[in-house]
């Protein structure tokens, strides 16, 4: 057995069932918040803003939103999968079975990122109700929607690892992650921030992801779209590293 | 063909500091029932979880069915089945699922026949597609029994199996592990009831303090290191041993009443048709007789308390 396809298999099936168990709320969640987004940015904020670089704000802030629920759907599906195993104890079949980490990652992270994708398409065709939605690039649009989810559901997968208790598992979504989204640009275009804070959000990895994803809808970005695959994919070649020296010390997965 | 576990040298130091296990060496023989025998914190658990692959060595070899378990871990671990001693399952999954996904996660191919046929063998099949969460804590032990065998392994672990269950499942389990057996299974059972390595085991082993003390037949270890006591009722109490008696080593207890004779086990000679006929001789009567053999829980207390 070269590669434990059926092992690989086993866990993402599992990792969907589990999904489908709480459809409703994996599907509700995300429709409605989106809805409560158009209505109070797109809707009454947004009324107030002519256009950001040639596109309504209801429609620029379409890809933002994507990305900011792309980014805690899969760090949150991630993490948890692998965080509740640990808490309820089951991790020890999945450390006992002949299944490489790498392999364990695959099917781990692959649901968690074809869930967040499902969500993420699922809030493109909730927006569309509100607002025209035009994607240039669709390729491309896709590419960054798969890679996102894959990377950042890896880092939610070193969350999960990482986190000895509920309260670490939340801290870094909710301390770290959501605030770099809402100051990514997810919003508003950078160029709207006076000069020194242009410069500050240039190290705030999310500007990148978002940037990257609002051109391939409309063709405008923050910044070019090499920077912006080329952190996305140094992102994700990062977070691979350090799942690959987890898996082989056993940190936090073996005694 | 090679044993189908076998450890040399095997340490484990935990973080702490904690020496879990120094130096284990041990093998153990394709299709026999062994059992490992040890108070809580002997090292038991930290063994069968080394070689499962749940915990990692500090140094050693182990190799199951001849392979190693970290150069060749997927060859080593296809092997093995797992039945922890806590209970650790996804409660929202039915029977029937979890069954099937241990099958998958240890790479065999979907066989419902294989697995319908474990659920009957293990009273599961009325019940497979409840989910874990309405199950009794019993039921959900048999889950864990049926998960670690649903990929059919040659070697079997089982982590105190009846550690808290009824005496109903307790038969069914060892029923069950002879069945395995016969098949050709390998089973390496803990324990610390002794009574479960007298009734099932072929071959014992004994740790204490991460030290593997002994590692014999249990017919042999009891044979070797077993006492017999022959207790004789008196009619009429005595007050003291009477010194013609001296050849034996006898006690009294029960406030004379009774006459105690200890003597090992594999004497050749047990000098009890001796003590009998001097007994006679003296006029000293007794109303009843009774032998014991010691269980193997005197051994183990014995041998624990010697170290």
């Amino acid at each position: 057995m070269l590669v434990n396809r059926n092992g690989i298999w086993a866990i993402y099936r599992a990792e969907m069932a589990r999904t489908a168990r709480t459809v409703l709320q994996s599907v509700a969640t995300p429709v409605i918040t989106t809805a409560l987004y158009f209505i109070v940015f797109g809707g009454a904020i947004g009324s107030r803003i002519q256009s950001v670089g040639g596109v309504g704000y209801g429609a620029f802030i379409v890809p933002g939103l994507i990305m900011l629920t792309l980014l805690t759907q899969s760090i949150s599906n991630a993490s948890i999968a692998i965080y509740f195993p640990k808490f309820t104890g089951t991790i020890f079949e999945i450390l006992s079975a002949p299944i490489s980490g790498f392999e364990a990652v695959l099917a781990y992270v692959g649901a968690a990122a074809t869930k967040s994708v499902a969500i993420g398409l699922i809030i493109l065709l909730t927006a569309t109700f509100f607002v025209k939605v035009e994607i240039l690039h669709p390729v491309w649009m896709i590419a960054f929607l798969l890679l996102t989810s894959v990377a950042f559901s890896l880092f939610g997968f070193i969350i999960g690892i990482w986190a000895k208790n509920f309260e670490q598992l939340a801290i870094i979504p909710s301390l770290v992650v959501t605030p770099l989204t809402f100051l990514g640009g997810a919003f508003y275009s950078i160029d709207m921030l006076p000069r020194p804070w242009q410069t500050v959000s240039l190290f705030n990895p999310v500007v990148y992801l978002v940037s990257g994803f609002r051109w391939s809808f409309y063709g405008i970005g923050d910044v070019s779209v090499a920077a912006s695959l080329g952190f996305t994919a140094g992102f994700m070649a990062l977070c691979l590293a350090v799942l690959w020296w987890m898996f082989k010390t056993g940190y936090r997965l073996k005694q | 063909m090679p044993s189908i576990l076998s450890i040399s040298g095997l340490e484990k130091r935990y973080k702490s500091g904690l020496a879990a296990l120094g130096h284990v060496d041990l093998e153990v023989e394709r299709g026999e029932i062994f059992a490992l025998l040890g108070p809580n914190g002997a090292g038991k658990t930290t063994l069968i979880s080394i070689v499962c692959g749940t915990v990692t060595k500090t140094s050693g070899t182990v190799l199951v069915n001849g392979h190693d378990i970290e150069t060749d871990f997927r060859a080593a671990r296809a092997t093995i089945g797992l039945v922890p001693q806590e209970i650790a399952l996804d409660i929202f999954a039915t029977v029937w699922n979890t069954a099937c996904f241990s099958r998958g996660l240890f790479g065999r191919a979907p066989n419902p026949a294989y697995i319908e046929e474990l659920l009957r063998d293990l009273s599961l099949w009325e019940k497979r597609n409840s989910k874990l969460i309405e199950l009794s804590g019993g039921m959900k032990r048999r889950v864990m029994i049926a998960k670690a065998l649903s990929h059919e392994p040659d070697l079997l672990f089982l982590d105190e199996p009846t550690a808290g269950v009824d005496v109903n499942l307790r038969r069914d389990m060892w029923a069950l592990v002879r069945k395995l057996q016969g098949k050709g299974v390998t089973i390496v059972l803990t324990t610390h009831y002794i009574e479960e390595a007298e009734e099932m085991a072929d071959r014992v082993g004994v740790i204490d303090k991460g030290q593997l003390l002994l590692v014999e037949k249990k017919a042999a270890l009891m044979q070797k290191l077993g006492k017999r006591r022959l207790t004789l009722v008196l009619q009429r109490p005595m007050e003291a041993v009477p010194p013609e008696l001296g050849d034996w080593p006898l006690a009294l207890q029960a406030d004379g009443h009774q006459l105690v004779y200890t003597f090992e086990a594999n004497a050749e000679g047990t000098g009890m048709p001796g003590l009998l006929l001097r007994l006679g001789e003296l006029g000293i009567d007794f109303k009843d007789l009774e032998t014991e053999r010691s269980s193997l829980e005197d051994i183990f207390v014995s041998l624990v308390e010697r170290t």
